[in-house]
């Protein structure tokens, strides 16, 4: 870094940095107040398992350990204020460079501090939030015997679930885009059936998906509807699952389709192709590449929502989870199904943030 | 009876008339180019003899068959009329060959050996064979535009459209492309092309075509249009081209 000549800068007098030492003091502050915080988040988890008989050298040199952690933001606090200090005897020294390098840096620690101290704090009021009522608000959703001994039964009915969505994927994919390719017909003769399939994507996606799973999987068994009455509730729920998100599906489609440029459409019905082998050969292959990423995120809604499915009584996760929560009084089980539920949608959510991280690289490449 | 009549054709999107009555006769192996302003419906009258747009009114025939209007079968007449674009508008997702072989396989019936026979020998035609398995991104825009002139050629077209196909391309490729045009011209092959190489049209065209706010203003051989043109607008047109030196 070349020393600035105050004559020809932007600004002729050269700017004097301002003091760190404010910032590295609040920082200093916020770090007593996370130690002060844990101690008191860790005295009252030491109290409430001593009355749980849970008490033992091991666990409380445990929660020693973890009191003692927040003290490692005392680092950059003593960094910040080292360089606080440097840089006010660059200033006396009228060194300029040394003076800005290092207010910079205590700046930076400081707010280093500031930002784990405020975090590890937010940790701590997190663990105190479950402690809170003795505990109870933690034995309310973590009772780990309970989560043990329920896991089991809660896993077997979450795999319905899974079934559940597998299935009604399969459906989706093809009935979607039945529905998109209804929308794009063609000519005066296709219309009534555009005007039908815009009606149909309209209406079901306006309904709450959970009032079309009531509507289809109560009311068709009860309007005694030939063929559906007789199955079983899941198909019925996948029924209802499919018709509801096919909707949405179709719209994912159609943006696809329709962001294929119009000269494709141009060469290829040029060379004699037909509207049909167009979409096949030319357009669709093109679209999916594009459609992936908005179709998994519909997917991830659609297992998600696979709980609604206990409106109608099917034993899913989630109503074997409430089954069991009545039963106890307690919500483990459902924490069980809730985390169950995280672990599988987590990981795809990922996966489309990169799929769109890696279209948007190639488009702008 | 001509090979291609164009007979009082109008244009129409909504209120704007881009095509205000044209008139043209093409007969086989004849190289009609189309000259004028951008905007003056070069384009879109190409587009119509291939039916990609519909006609306000008038009618086109074909070897005396009307292409144009209700009840012609438009995928039957693709077969016989090419088409190719400014933007190549190859599709990115298939190889040279797929891109050729497309629409012999799907549309001819062609087998697929037969078709990829034939596409190799029009591939190295145009000294393309080793690009074969190659995608259009990897592809110069010349090399791109010659695929794409295969690709017509390959559903052996009576009559190719060509529509301003070296606008696109930097100028040390357009000659590539042009020297194939001419290698079709010597062998017959009746084409209609919108263009602005006037040294080309004047070098290879049977006729050149001056249209004007969506008519044909003058019409006649090369000679005529670029060397004795009886139109005020030709000329003004024409002398705007030499300023540009372009002629």
């Amino acid at each position: 870094m070349n020393p600035v000549d105050p004559n020809r800068g932007r600004s002729s007098a050269p700017s004097i940095p301002k003091d760190p030492t404010p910032l590295a003091l609040v920082a200093l502050a916020v770090c007593g107040l996370v130690v002060l915080a844990a101690w008191w988040v860790l005295l009252g988890l030491e109290r409430i398992l001593e009355r749980n008989q849970l008490g033992g050298t091991l666990l409380d040199a445990a929660l020693v350990g973890v009191g003692l952690l927040p003290l490692l933001l005392l680092v950059p606090v003593l960094r910040s204020l080292r360089a606080a200090g440097q840089a006010r005897a660059g200033l006396a020294l009228k060194d300029l460079i040394t003076a800005r390098v290092k207010t910079a840096e205590s700046r930076e620690w400081a707010q280093y501090a500031i930002g784990y101290g405020a975090a590890v704090l937010l940790v701590f009021l997190g663990v105190q939030f479950l402690l809170a009522n003795d505990g109870a608000v933690g034995a309310t959703f973590f009772r780990l015997e309970l989560i043990r001994s329920s896991f089991g039964l809660v896993l077997q009915a979450f795999w319905k679930n899974v079934w559940m969505f597998c299935v009604a994927e399969v459906f989706i994919l093809v009935w979607g885009l039945v529905i998109a390719v209804a929308r794009m017909i063609p000519g005066r003769a296709g219309q009534p059936i555009r005007f039908l399939a815009t009606l149909y994507t309209d209406v079901f996606r306006g309904l709450p998906t959970i009032i079309s799973i009531y509507l289809i999987a109560l009311g068709l068994p009860l309007a005694n509807v030939p063929v559906v009455r007789d199955w079983p509730p899941e198909w019925l729920a996948i029924l209802a699952l499919t018709i509801s998100y096919g909707a949405y599906v179709a719209e994912v489609y159609r943006a696809g389709l329709d962001s294929i440029h119009p000269s494709q459409w141009s060469a290829a019905r040029s060379l004699g192709l037909s509207f049909g082998q167009t979409l096949r050969f030319v357009i669709i292959p093109q679209a999916v590449r594009r459609i992936i990423p908005p179709l998994l995120n519909d997917f991830i809604a659609l297992q998600k929502d696979t709980a609604l499915v206990n409106v109608v009584g099917v034993i899913d996760g989630f109503n074997q989870a409430k089954i069991i929560a009545s039963n106890k009084f307690n919500l483990s089980a459902v924490t069980t199904v809730a985390l169950l539920f995280m672990l599988i949608t987590i990981p795809q959510t990922r996966f489309v943030d990169r799929l769109l991280e890696q279209e948007k690289r190639r488009t702008r490449g | 009876m001509s090979f291609l009549e164009i007979r009082d054709v109008h244009k129409r999107y909504g209120d704007f008339e881009v095509l205000k009555g044209v008139n043209l006769k093409v007969e086989q192996h004849q190289v009609v180019c189309l000259i004028g302003a951008s905007g003056c419906g070069k384009s879109t009258l190409l587009r119509c003899i291939n039916g990609l747009e519909a006609i306000s009114a008038g009618e086109i025939r074909l070897e005396g068959d009307r292409i144009t209007g209700p009840g012609v079968d438009l995928d039957r007449l693709r077969r016989k009329v090419g088409i190719v674009f400014q933007s190549f508008n190859l599709f990115p997702h298939m190889s040279v060959l797929q891109n050729v072989t497309l629409a012999p396989v799907q549309v001819l019936r062609m087998s697929r050996a037969e078709a990829e026979a034939r596409a190799m020998e029009l591939l190295r035609r145009i000294g393309l064979e080793a690009k074969a398995k190659a995608y259009p991104d990897q592809l110069s825009g010349g090399q791109q535009q010659r695929v794409a002139i295969v690709r017509a050629l390959a559903m052996d077209p009576q009559l190719l459209l060509l529509d301003e196909i070296t606008s696109a391309l930097d100028p040390e490729l357009v000659s590539e492309v042009l020297s194939l045009l001419r290698e079709l011209a010597a062998e017959g092959m009746t084409m209609v092309l919108a263009t602005h190489e006037m040294s080309f049209a004047r070098e290879v065209a049977s006729k050149v075509c001056f249209l004007y706010q969506g008519v044909v203003h003058e019409e006649g051989p090369p000679e005529q249009i670029f060397g004795n043109p009886q139109q005020e607008r030709t000329r003004a047109f024409l002398s705007k081209i030499i300023e540009a030196g372009r002629l």
